[in-house]
């Protein structure tokens, strides 16, 4: 039996096309750095990755900077930025971001506020996990011209709310503050523009739209002075030294393309399902509660997050694997112990209710009968899990 | 069977899983994680909850083809286990963390949480027998192996629970069998060392620990007599039968050296005194739990009396005595504290367990 996976906002299988260009590639040698023929032939390769994905991206293509992932262009933007601005303006101390972004956008922030003095200030959010540009003003109107930079995420990884990144740019324009948006979770699913955006630098992930897993990108604006995280070979404008990986690079630039170009068909595909499977969850379990916004333009098409109440997240998730069903207990691990989610929490929710919840996200190959085996198995799922918390339902006494 | 297998990421659990594997069950291994911050814990050889553990804990699952989880327990350890451990030795008594981790965690918390999603049974790779006799009823033996033998340890789980246990490992002959077990299935924890001492003690330093949790708290030690011959810091550091490290500068009248005799908790005294005054013949026992169904009401029966895990077993008499427990020793131990957990055997068959209340000559 094949699994029913349904935890594409972890990773998504790589698209065939990606997959093919990847092995193909693999079987070549040579160093982009090289100066012979096997090393330009490369060289070749990267470059045309990094065109084809600066293009299904509206940038320029000496705006991307390879990475090895999500992660790494999010430490080479925040730290990357701080550092660069605050050694220009040493009054630029604060770091503005929120309290919903993903781990790799925040524990780069709190780490520089314990070891280089920074000020990390984190934005609230409403109950659907949109930043609080009210908040933003605020903070941009008192403190302009101590913040280094501002970092909103574009969408979020665990509730699918898309961010006002428009608004924060106009915000932080008037200030002539540089905003990082970490587009992991968007590219792919909602329609992403670097230059339309307004934003100065934007990370990218190659595993969550088909590529694969090791493979990034910043994409940072031309005249942006970045001080870089590693030093050696000097590839990358000296932002990011490193070997290039011209495999991965061009298995990812097939995948954006194709992820890009597919987008429109393919949200309307996943937010049909995504509102039938919100309906069905509704009905199977009537007290269960949709986090985030609703199905529409706010919310990535494939994220699919509830609060079961009551329920312990670990013995859902572990219930649902025993039937094949994989989905994801929707928050952070450490050594495998789940934490209750920041994200739900800044939404003003229990720690109960945070560490009650399941995250269903769909990608390019779910199926009517993915929705129908989690469905079909979510009642049991749901009545063991209350039985762990040695919670009874109410509706189960009455 | 659908069976959970407690997988702490040592030897034991890790030959154990694969036991139940082998007897055909539907197995699923489960590590206990009992801290929220991971690295608190003992790592590597030392305990059986770091980081590092766990890693042992999901390889060991892999090499046998079975899912693995990780489930936080954290939150029940500390408030049974670690609060109890700070509450019994602030109230002067002994206890055993052990005992209440498989009284409160493993067959109880575990049990219930497998119970729940559906499981028959929990294997742990505990050294103890269950007998299964013709008319069903289960007794809990010791192992096959004296020197590993952990009934002592399981004897306050009760007959119920035993029904939902399995211990694979209950019949082995020896350590270095499930060593040799594990290397030749393959698994890389086949040479780790054996864990021993209290896994959130991190450094192994237990005074200290107390020290640190409970604040210390300066009182007197005073002889049988009730002359005060010292000072202490912290009535919880010491227990009754202890000789080591009581700092007195004067020696004994007799010249002979002298023990914790009692730790009274509530005038924060130590009393010391010289070994005879430790002399135990009459134990009694409280929070009984009969394992054996079928030993006599009130009519002592004969048995053998054991107050440590890897203590002697004292030839001696066992009666119950409402809910309480009493046990006559032929011969007397020597400084056993009240918290410690006192266990009946009925040759290698566990009659039952109780936390020891009151000792007298």
């Amino acid at each position: 039996m094949s699994p029913h996976y349904l935890d594409h906002a972890a990773t998504t299988p790589m698209l065939e096309r990606a997959r093919e260009a990847y092995v193909e590639e693999l079987a070549r040698v040579g160093n982009p750095s090289a100066l012979h023929a096997s090393g330009r032939l490369a060289r070749s390769v990267v470059e045309d990755a990094r065109e084809r994905v600066a293009t299904a991206l509206g940038a320029h293509p000496t705006e991307v900077i390879w990475t090895s992932g999500g992660t790494e262009a999010d430490n080479l933007a925040l730290k990357g930025l701080y550092w660069a601005r605050h050694a220009a303006d040493p009054r630029r101390t604060r770091i503005v971001t929120t309290a919903i972004e993903h781990h790799a956008g925040l524990d780069p922030v709190h780490w520089l506020q314990a070891e280089h003095g920074a000020t990390a200030v984190l934005l609230p959010v409403d109950q659907e996990g949109r930043v609080d540009l009210a908040a933003l003003r605020a903070e941009v109107a008192e403190h302009g011209d101590q913040i280094a930079l501002i970092s909103v995420m574009w969408a979020n990884s665990e509730v699918g709310t898309i961010q006002p990144i428009r608004e924060v740019v106009d915000i932080a324009d008037e200030h002539g503050i540089p905003v990082h948006a970490d587009a992991v979770q968007a590219v792919g699913h909602v329609q992403v523009d670097f230059k339309a955006s307004g934003l100065t630098t934007m990370a990218i992930s190659a595993h969550k739209c088909g590529g694969p897993v090791g493979v990034g990108a910043l994409v940072a604006r031309r005249d942006l002075r970045i001080t870089p995280l590693t030093h050696g070979g000097g590839q990358e404008r000296k932002i990011r030294s490193g070997t290039l990986n011209a495999a991965g690079f061009h298995a990812a630039a097939v995948a954006v393309e194709q992820a890009v170009a597919d987008l429109e068909t393919e949200a309307e595909r996943l937010g049909t399902m995504q509102r039938e499977l919100i309906a069905r969850i509704g009905e199977a379990v009537p007290d269960a509660q949709l986090s985030g916004p609703q199905p529409g333009p706010g919310r990535l098409p494939g994220n699919v997050h509830f609060i079961f109440p009551g329920c312990a997240a670990e013995a859902m998730m572990f219930v649902l694997d025993s039937h094949g069903v994989e989905a994801s207990n929707g928050s952070a691990c450490t050594a495998g112990v789940a934490q209750p989610s920041h994200v739900l929490m800044a939404m003003g929710r229990s720690e109960r209710d945070a560490s009650s919840t399941m995250r269903f996200s769909l990608g390019h190959t779910t199926t009517q009968e993915d929705i129908e085996a989690l469905v079909a198995v979510l009642p049991e799922a749901v009545e063991r899990a209350r039985k762990v918390a040695g919670n009874v339902n109410q509706e189960m006494v009455g | 069977m659908k069976v959970l297998a407690a997988l702490s990421g040592g030897v034991d659990s890790a030959v154990c899983a694969a036991r139940a594997v082998d007897a055909g069950h539907d197995v699923v291994g489960v590590h206990m994680a009992l801290s929220k911050n991971r690295d608190e814990f003992r790592s590597g050889s030392r305990g059986c909850c770091s980081i590092e553990d766990s890693h042992d804990a999901r390889r060991a699952a892999d090499i046998l083809g079975i899912p693995y989880y990780v489930w936080d327990l954290s939150d029940e350890f500390h408030d049974t286990v670690v609060t109890d451990f700070l509450s019994e030795y602030s109230q002067g008594r002994t206890p055993n963390p052990c005992v209440r981790c498989n009284e409160h965690i493993k067959f109880d918390t575990l049990l219930e949480r497998a119970d729940a999603l559906g499981f028959d049974a929990v294997a742990t790779g505990h050294y103890a027998r269950i007998d299964i006799r013709d008319d069903g009823t289960r007794e809990l033996h010791r192992a096959a192996d004296a020197q590993k033998d952990q009934s002592y340890v399981l004897a306050v789980m009760g007959p119920e629970k035993l029904a939902k246990a399995m211990f694979p490992l209950g019949s082995i002959a020896s350590k270095s069998e499930v060593r040799a077990e594990a290397a030749a299935r393959g698994l890389g924890v086949s040479n780790k060392p054996d864990s021993y001492d209290i896994c959130f003690v991190a450094d192994g330093d237990t005074k200290g620990f107390l020290e640190r949790a409970l604040g210390a708290s300066q009182g007197d030690i005073v002889d049988e007599t009730g002359e005060k011959v010292g000072e202490h810091s912290g009535a919880y550091s010491y227990t009754v039968g202890q000789r080591k490290g009581l700092g007195i500068g004067r020696p004994a009248q007799d010249g002979k050296p002298r023990y914790v005799t009692d730790v009274q908790t509530t005038t924060n005294t130590i009393v010391v005194g010289p070994e005879t005054l430790l002399t135990v013949y009459t134990l009694t026992g409280e929070d009984v739990v009969w394992m054996a169904p079928d030993v006599p009401a009130a009519e002592p029966t004969r048995c053998h009396a054991q107050v440590r895990a890897h203590g002697d077993a004292i030839p001696a008499s066992v009666a119950r005595d409402g809910d309480r427990m009493t046990v006559e020793l032929d011969e007397p131990m020597r400084g056993v504290a009240a918290g410690q957990s006192l266990v009946v055997y009925d040759g290698t068959r566990v009659l039952g367990q109780a936390t020891v209340a009151k000792r007298e000559l």
